[in-house]
């Protein structure tokens, strides 16, 4: 079932798009899709796939490894970029031994949001990344986007606080698919 | 994907990894059956082959349903489809990782369960070999089972269901090998068809889990 439809922007390098609407409006599925984690159902996705970095809800880490290796595997598997600027702006320099497991719900995030840097991926595409984390982490991460798309990147991130850069603001809720008119048009003459 | 191998193997190890969960299911069992059949040292020798490789294979089948749903659980493999390595790629390395942490320990203490079983000497050359050739397939098949189940809360029963059944192709030429290796007759034609069974799981399988995933992502 679509869930918005005759939707469509642009993101120019240095920019950064901010998704707003009410829960459940469909801002998630629309970043999977941005993602290429599911195809749309109709219409294309310009982004070539292997400039998108996405991080969700879910940070990917796993409990039992260290916060270094963590970030070290991601390095790794986004061919070797330099883990210290990621653990240095997101604060993590301190924690970088323990385990992940062990770290707090925000902790956690800031991790999760150091994995981006490390992708070396122009375009970022974030769901919800301010969740749990405090003031202090928040400017933490503005100032990484900011970093981010000063240096030609750009950034797509539903959210529903305000993050103190200059952002282009997308509301998605005109968007929305209206199944009332589908299901109208079912003709039961047939029966 | 070297790194991904890696990691998983590393998470295995660590506390909670479940390394061990597989052998120590395939000790117990093998060290019941003597309990429960009798000390008939003959009727032993005669049922090793079997209890063995069934031994083996439900070990394996024990920690399937890790291979991926952890990784789904935590977001992981979201990561993973949006990572610059084929989808493909991840499952195989992670179905190699299975075997190296599930299937080569049973290969490894095969042989001195052997011996509780009474199997004849003449097969033990023929155990070791047929469960090195034959423990890939299971961990290849297992992950594809895995990958159609990733989705699914509680898809243990579902995936046992839906791997069981492809298992049983490598459990009856893996046992046959070694009862006829017993019996010092020829292995040839079992072993080949135990070999392709794992050769085709090991190429074609990896395609099929990958696709499976991609649906259970959408």
């Amino acid at each position: 079932m679509p869930v918005l439809e005759g939707l469509s922007f642009t993101v120019s390098p240095g920019e950064i798009l901010v998704l707003r609407g009410p829960n459940g409006v469909g801002k998630t599925t629309l970043l999977r899709t941005l993602a290429r984690l599911q195809p749309p159902y109709a219409g294309t996705v310009e982004a070539a796939p292997d400039a998108v970095a996405y991080a969700a809800h879910a940070d990917g880490l796993k409990a039992t490894l260290t916060v270094t290796e963590n970030l070290a595997f991601w390095a790794g598997v986004y061919g070797g970029h330099d883990i210290a600027p990621a653990l240095r702006d997101f604060n993590l320099e301190a924690l970088r031994d323990r385990p992940a497991g062990n770290l707090s719900a925000g902790q956690k995030r800031r991790l999760g949001l150091a994995r981006l840097m490390v992708t070396g991926r122009p375009v970022w595409v974030l769901d919800e990344p301010t969740v749990s984390l405090d003031v202090a982490s928040v400017e933490l991460f503005a100032k990484a986007v900011k970093a981010h798309v000063d240096g030609g990147g750009a950034a797509v991130i539903a959210t529903h606080i305000h993050l103190g850069f200059e952002e282009t603001v997308f509301d998605v809720t005109p968007y929305k698919a209206r199944h009332d008119v589908i299901r109208n048009d079912f003709d039961e003459s047939f029966l | 994907m070297i790194r991904l191998f890696w990691r998983d193997i590393t998470l295995a190890f660590r506390s909670g990894g479940g390394f061990g969960l597989g052998l120590g299911f395939f000790l117990i069992l093998v060290t019941l059956v003597p309990f429960g059949v009798g000390p008939n040292g003959e009727m032993l020798s005669a049922i090793a082959p079997g209890i063995l490789w069934v031994g083996a294979l439900l070990a394996c089948l024990l920690s399937l349903d890790r291979i991926f749903a952890l990784d789904f659980e935590d977001g992981s493999l979201d990561l993973l489809a949006t990572a610059p390595i084929p989808l493909e790629g991840v499952v195989a390395m992670k179905a190699f990782a299975h075997w190296i942490t599930t299937g080569l320990p049973l290969v490894i203490a095969a042989p001195a369960l052997g011996l509780l079983l009474h199997l004849d000497s003449a097969a033990y050359r023929w155990l070791i070999v047929t469960l090195l050739i034959g423990t890939p397939a299971l961990s290849f098949i297992g992950a594809f089972g895995a990958a159609l189940t990733v989705g699914l809360k509680r898809g243990g029963l579902l995936l046992s269901l839906l791997v069981l059944p492809l298992y049983i192709p490598t459990l009856i030429f893996g046992a046959e090998v070694v009862r006829r290796g017993a019996g010092g007759f020829l292995v040839g034609t079992p072993l080949a068809m135990q070999a392709g069974i794992t050769a085709g799981a090991v190429a074609l399988l990896p395609f099929a889990a990958a696709a499976a995933i991609r649906v259970a992502l959408r």
